[in-house]
């Protein structure tokens, strides 16, 4: 009965010991770590392979769907282990999270040049969409 | 941006004089934000409770205290004493923290806010670190489950840097992220 009342639960990441979390503010913006403890309602002791240990709020903090299985208060060396267990370096860089915020950093790094090319690459697919779009329509007709 | 509290053990006494060629040592443990303001709270302390003051005497060493962990999360038990607007009151207050520092500034705003009691009217008897099991405050306790999990119900949006903020948005805010 529990577990029907679990699947309906309006929230699926929830913050643990072990949730992997996305820094989305500060210094250490765009970098992940995982929640080692809780120090209280809106702080965490997190640690990550590429990030210091330390306290960060709720605040600064997107969660992410990966969770590593570590204790409470797990040493750093304990994070790194486990985070290369989980593989949480390729999942994070199979997720559309990163994938978009790539995106992102190529747009915005885009020369003038490269995004006349792009304009005309764009031109160039929807054209290739509406003539084949034409010729669905028309072979509908028949 | 007032600058961060740190903690000062302070090591004085008074003046030897022919008399006294060996007066004996105090040690004080100081919360204050620089060496200065510690080795006046020094003073203004043992000129309170013994015979001597900054004229009388010498402080022989000041020396910082640095937190030995601040990797992990300690409960700190604190006992102080502070001016009311009618008294003067012992209380006994907890915090959570990684560093004895930290759950001190904790502790002057959370006076301040509670009781409008400012940091000149706060002294701090005592801190200790608590054990878990010693604690006594319930929003302490809540903490101390090694299998502790909570939603964040409830996100704001905020942008990577200060300067990505926008003035004006067209869409409502989401405060739901899953």
């Amino acid at each position: 009965r529990t577990s029907a009342i679990l699947s309906k639960m309006v929230y699926k990441r929830f913050v643990e010991i072990g949730r992997v979390a996305f820094v989305s503010f500060g210094e250490d913006q765009g970098k992940l770590c995982a929640v080692v403890d809780i120090v209280d309602q809106n702080r965490a002791l997190i640690d990550g392979p590429n990030i210091r240990r330390q306290a960060i709020g709720f605040k600064f903090l997107h969660l992410t769907g990966f969770v590593i299985q570590i204790g409470h208060g797990a040493g750093t060396t304990a994070v790194k282990k486990a985070w290369e267990k989980e593989g949480i370096e390729e999942k994070w860089q199979q997720s559309r999270w990163y994938k978009k915020l790539q995106m992102k950093a190529t747009r915005r790094q885009l020369s003038d040049f490269d995004r006349f090319k792009l304009m005309k690459v764009k031109q160039r697919r929807s054209w290739l969409i509406k003539m084949e779009m034409g010729r669905l329509k028309k072979a509908q007709k028949k | 941006k007032k600058m961060a509290i740190r903690e000062f053990i302070v090591v004085g006494r008074k003046e030897p004089s022919e008399a006294e060629p060996n007066p004996p040592l105090y040690r004080m443990q100081v919360f204050a934000r620089n060496e200065v303001i510690a080795r006046s709270r020094f003073w203004y302390v043992l000129h309170a409770a013994r015979k001597m003051k900054k004229t009388t005497g010498e402080i022989l060493s000041v020396n910082e205290v640095v937190e030995k962990n601040p990797n992990t999360v300690k409960n700190f038990g604190m006992w102080l004493r502070y001016n009311s607007r009618s008294g003067i009151h012992n209380m006994y207050k907890e915090f959570r923290d990684t560093t004895l520092c930290g759950a001190v500034e904790q502790m002057y705003a959370d006076m301040n806010g509670r009781h409008r009691a400012r940091a000149s009217s706060v002294h701090i008897i005592k801190t200790a670190v608590v054990k878990a099991e010693d604690t006594r405050r319930p929003n302490l306790k809540q903490m101390h489950n090694s299998k502790i999990k909570f939603p964040l119900t409830h996100i704001q949006p905020r942008a990577s840097h200060k300067r990505y903020r926008a003035k004006f948005v067209t869409s409502r805010p989401t405060t739901f992220a899953g």
